[in-house]
C-alpha cells in the first residue's frame, strides 16, 4: 500500500492499464508531454511513447469521434475531456455514436474499449464553466456506463474496471478532491466491479445515498446526525448507469427513509430517477417522503457557490426533517 | 517557433489580402461521354476483369434502386435512397481499395457495398428489417453494415464517421498495417463541425485515410450555392495540411485513377487525402423527398446526359469487352433476381422480441432483463396488437 491522492491514483491506474495492455492509448487536450492540466497523465508519454499518449487538437467532438474510430478497430482509447463542462461539443459522438454502435450494427461493430475521463463538479471557484455535474445528460442514454469514484482507492479500482469493461464508459472524476482526498491505495492491479453500489456505513434510521465528491459532504452530515442519535446507512452508488437498484432497495426496506444528494441541479437530476424507482419498489416500507438535497436549478454561480452547494448542513437538516416527519 | 508548418513567410509592408483566386483547383477528367479518352489522359490500373466487375455493380445498383423505389411506393418498405447518377463515384473509388480496407459510408454508397460482394439477399433482409438482417432489424432501410466485408454499419447523423475514420486509420498506423480507410460524405455534411475536426486531426496525426466527398449539388433541397461560398470542398483540405484532388465524379476512370494514387500516398507515406468528386444526384434525396419543388427538369436533363453508367458502357463497347445486346440481357437478369429476392425477403419474419434488448450492452443488465419480461407479459395479454412478435411467444 502507499499513500496517494486521487490524481496519483488515476495516474497509477492509467500506467498499469497501459503497461499490461498495449491496446490502451491515452489522449486529449494537453495530455501528452505536459501530462494534462491536472497532471492525471503525467509521465505517461515518457513511459509509453508519443504514439500511445499524446496531445490532440482542441476539438472535443474530434477527440471522441477519433476515440470511437480507434475503439471500433479494437483498441482501448482513454480519451480525456479537460472539463466536464466542455463535453457538450462531443455530445453527438457520445450519445448517437458511442452508445449505439453495438446495437445498430447487430453486434458486428462496437466501441466497448472506449473510456472517457473527465473532471466534474464544483467547489474550486470555477463558476459556470468549470463546475458542472453533467451526469444526468448521459444516464438517459442506453448503451453507456457512467461511473463516478469518491476517493483514491475507489478511483483506481473503478478506472481499471472501466478501461477493461467491454462497453463505453464515462468516468467522471471529482476534481475538488484531486489533491484534497488522500488514502492508502494498493500498488498492484485491482478492479472494483461496475454496477455495484457500496454500503459505506451501516445504520437503521435512514439511508443516505450519493456518489463522487458528494460522499465526503454526506459523511460530515452523517457525523452530525449521529451525534443527535440518528443511525444513518451511507451508500456510495459508484455506477449511475446501470445502477445497483437492489442494494438501495434492501437498505430502504430496512431503514424506511431515503435521502439522495447530488451537486447537479434538482430538475432532471439523477436523484429524481432513483426516487421514482424506490417509491415503486419500497412504497409500503417508506415512513417519510424521499428527500433530495441537490444543487439549485440555476447555472453554477461563482460568488454564491457556497450557497448553491448541497453542503453538509443542508443535508443534516434534511436528515432531521426526514426522521421527524 | 510555434508555427513550424510555414518555413518561409513572404513579408509585405502594405496590407495584402488573400482569397480563393490564389488557389486554383483543377479537375481530373479521363473518359469523355462518348466513351473515348481525352487526349493525353492516362488510364488507371484497370484490366477487363476489374472493368466488368465495376460495370456489373453499376447495373446491379440500377436494378436494385429502381425496384426498391417502386417497392416503397407500393408500401412494401418504409423508406429508400437511390444513388442514381453517382455510381461512378462510390463504386469507382471502392474499386481502388484493398478488400480489407475499411469503408465508412454516409448512406448513399450501396454500390461500394455491392462491389465488395454483399449478397443480394442481405440487401433485402436489411431493407425488410427481418430476422436475417445482420443489423437485427434495428435501423431504417439502407443502413447496411458488414463486418466480414469491412463496411462499417451506417448511422444517420451526418459527418460523425469522419473523425472516426481518423481514429480507425490511427489504429492502422499504430499496428503498421498497409491499409487505408475510405470515408464517404456529401458536400452538405462538410458543413458539420465533425468534418473540420476530422480533416484537421488527419493532417496533424498523419494517418492513412481518404476522405471522399460526393459533391452532388444538393443537401436535400439546399443547393451547394447556399451551402458554401468558397470553391467547393477540396481547398478546405489544403488549409488543414491534407492533400486534395477534384475529379469528374461521373467519370469512373478518373475516380479510379485518383483513388488509386491517393491510396498509394496514404499507405506509403501516411498522407491523408481528400477527393472531391463532382457529380449530381439524379434521383430524389430519399423516397420522402420530391425534387420538383426545388430544381428544374431542364437541370436534371443536363446531368442525365452525363450519365456515368452510359459513359462507361460506351468505353467498354469501344474496348470490345461489352455489347448492347449483352447489356440488355444482363440488366434484365438483374431485375429478375432483385424481384425474386425481394419476394423472398418480405416473407421472412421480424426478429425475435429478445433482440430488442440485446447489444445495448455486451450483456443485458438486470433492468433490461426485467423490462423485457414485463413487455412479454404485456404482449401475451394483447397478442393481436403485436402481431410481429406475439406468434413467437406462444412457442416458448
Amino acid at each position: 500500500m502507499s499513500n496517494m491522492n486521487l490524481l496519483q491514483a488515476i495516474n497509477n491506474a492509467l500506467e498499469i492499464a497501459m503497461s499490461k495492455d498495449d491496446k490502451v492509448v491515452c489522449f486529449g487536450e494537453d495530455v501528452g508531454h505536459f501530462g494534462g492540466v491536472f497532471r492525471a497523465t503525467s509521465h505517461l508519454q515518457e513511459k509509453f511513447g508519443k504514439s500511445r499518449c499524446f496531445n490532440t487538437p482542441l476539438t472535443e467532438q474530434g477527440i471522441i469521434g477519433f476515440a470511437n474510430g480507434l475503439a471500433t478497430q479494437g483498441h482501448k482509447p482513454v480519451a480525456e475531456i479537460q472539463f466536464a463542462d466542455y463535453i457538450f461539443p462531443a455530445f453527438d459522438q457520445i450519445v448517437n455514436e458511442s452508445a449505439k454502435y453495438r446495437y445498430r450494427s447487430g453486434n458486428q461493430f462496437d466501441v466497448g474499449g472506449l473510456t472517457i475521463r473527465s473532471p466534474y463538479g464544483g467547489g474550486i471557484h470555477g463558476g459556470l464553466y468549470h463546475s458542472q455535474s453533467p451526469e444526468a445528460y448521459f444516464t438517459g442514454t442506453p448503451g453507456l456506463k457512467v461511473v463516478i469514484p469518491r476517493n483514491p482507492y475507489q478511483a483506481k479500482g473503478l478506472l481499471l474496471a472501466s478501461i477493461r469493461d467491454n462497453n463505453p464508459v464515462i468516468f467522471f472524476e471529482p476534481k475538488r478532491l484531486y489533491r484534497a482526498s488522500t488514502g492508502e491505495v494498493p500498488e498492484g492491479d485491482y478492479e472494483i466491479p461496475l454496477g455495484v453500489a457500496e454500503v459505506v456505513k451501516e445504520g437503521t434510521d435512514i439511508t443516505i445515498l450519493g456518489w463522487g465528491a458528494q460522499m465526503e459532504v454526506l459523511e460530515k452530515a452523517v457525523a452530525l446526525a449521529e451525534k443527535d442519535g440518528i443511525s444513518c446507512e451511507l451508500i456510495d452508488l459508484r455506477t449511475l448507469l446501470p445502477w445497483d437498484v437492489n442494494t438501495v432497495v434492501d437498505s430502504v426496506k430496512k431503514t424506511g427513509r431515503l435521502l439522495i444528494s447530488h451537486e447537479a441541479p434538482r430538475t432532471g437530476g439523477f436523484a429524481g430517477e432513483i426516487s421514482a424507482t424506490i417509491q415503486e419498489r419500497c412504497f409500503l416500507h417508506l415512513e417519510s417522503p424521499i428527500s433530495r438535497v441537490t444543487g439549485l436549478d440555476t447555472p453554477f454561480p461563482l460568488a454564491h457557490d457556497k450557497e448553491y452547494m448541497p453542503d453538509h448542513l443542508k443535508n443534516y437538516e434534511a436528515i432531521k426533517q426526514s426522521v421527524q416527519f | 517557433m510555434s508555427n513550424s508548418n510555414q518555413p518561409e513567410v513572404r513579408v509585405v509592408h502594405t496590407p495584402t489580402f488573400i482569397d480563393g483566386s490564389d488557389l486554383e483547383t483543377p479537375i481530373l477528367k479521363i473518359l469523355q461521354q462518348d466513351g473515348t479518352l481525352y487526349e493525353g489522359a492516362a488510364l488507371p490500373d484497370i484490366d477487363q476483369a476489374l472493368a466488368l466487375k465495376i460495370y456489373d455493380t453499376f447495373l446491379f445498383i440500377r436494378a436494385l434502386d429502381e425496384r426498391m423505389v417502386a417497392a416503397q411506393r407500393q408500401g412494401r418498405i418504409s423508406f429508400y435512397m437511390t444513388e442514381i447518377g453517382e455510381e461512378a463515384a462510390d463504386i469507382g473509388s471502392t474499386a481502388a481499395m484493398a478488400s480489407d480496407d475499411l469503408i465508412m459510408a454516409q448512406y448513399r454508397e450501396q454500390g461500394a457495398l455491392a462491389f465488395r460482394g454483399f449478397p443480394l439477399k442481405q440487401f433485402m433482409h436489411q431493407l425488410f428489417s427481418n430476422e436475417n438482417d445482420l443489423g437485427k432489424g434495428r435501423q431504417m432501410p439502407i443502413h447496411y453494415g458488414s463486418r466480414d466485408l469491412n463496411y462499417l454499419t451506417i448511422s444517420s447523423p451526418l459527418a460523425t464517421q469522419l473523425p472516426q475514420a481518423v481514429g480507425y486509420a490511427y489504429g492502422y498506423k499504430l499496428e503498421q498495417k498497409d491499409n487505408c480507410v475510405i470515408c464517404y460524405f456529401g458536400e452538405g455534411a462538410a458543413s458539420e463541425g465533425d468534418f473540420h475536426a476530422a480533416i484537421n486531426m488527419a493532417g496533424v496525426f498523419k494517418v492513412p485515410v481518404i476522405f471522399f466527398c460526393r459533391n452532388n449539388g444538393y443537401a436535400i433541397s439546399t443547393p451547394s450555392s447556399e451551402q458554401f461560398a468558397g470553391d467547393g470542398i477540396a481547398p478546405r483540405a489544403v488549409a488543414y495540411g491534407v492533400k486534395a484532388i477534384r475529379v469528374d465524379g461521373n467519370d469512373v476512370l478518373a475516380v479510379l485513377k485518383a483513388t488509386q494514387e491517393a491510396r498509394r500516398m496514404a499507405v506509403e507515406n501516411n498522407q491523408p487525402v481528400l477527393i472531391e468528386a463532382m457529380t449530381y444526384r439524379l434521383g430524389a434525396h430519399s423516397t420522402s423527398d420530391d425534387p420538383s419543388g426545388y430544381r428544374s427538369k431542364k437541370e436534371e436533363e443536363k446531368w442525365r446526359e452525363k450519365d456515368p453508367v452510359q459513359r462507361m458502357k460506351l468505353w467498354l463497347i469501344n474496348q470490345g469487352w461489352w455489347s448492347e445486346a449483352r447489356d440488355a440481357e444482363e440488366l434484365d437478369l438483374k431485375r429478375k433476381n432483385v424481384m425474386a429476392a425481394m419476394k423472398e425477403a418480405e416473407q421472412v419474419p421480424a426478429p425475435s422480441i429478445d433482440e430488442l434488448v440485446t447489444d445495448v450492452y455486451d450483456v443485458p443488465p438486470q433492468h433490461l432483463v426485467d423490462q423485457l419480461s414485463e413487455l412479454k407479459a404485456h404482449i401475451r395479454k394483447y397478442p393481436d396488437a403485436y402481431p410481429k412478435t406475439a406468434w413467437r411467444l406462444n412457442d416458448e
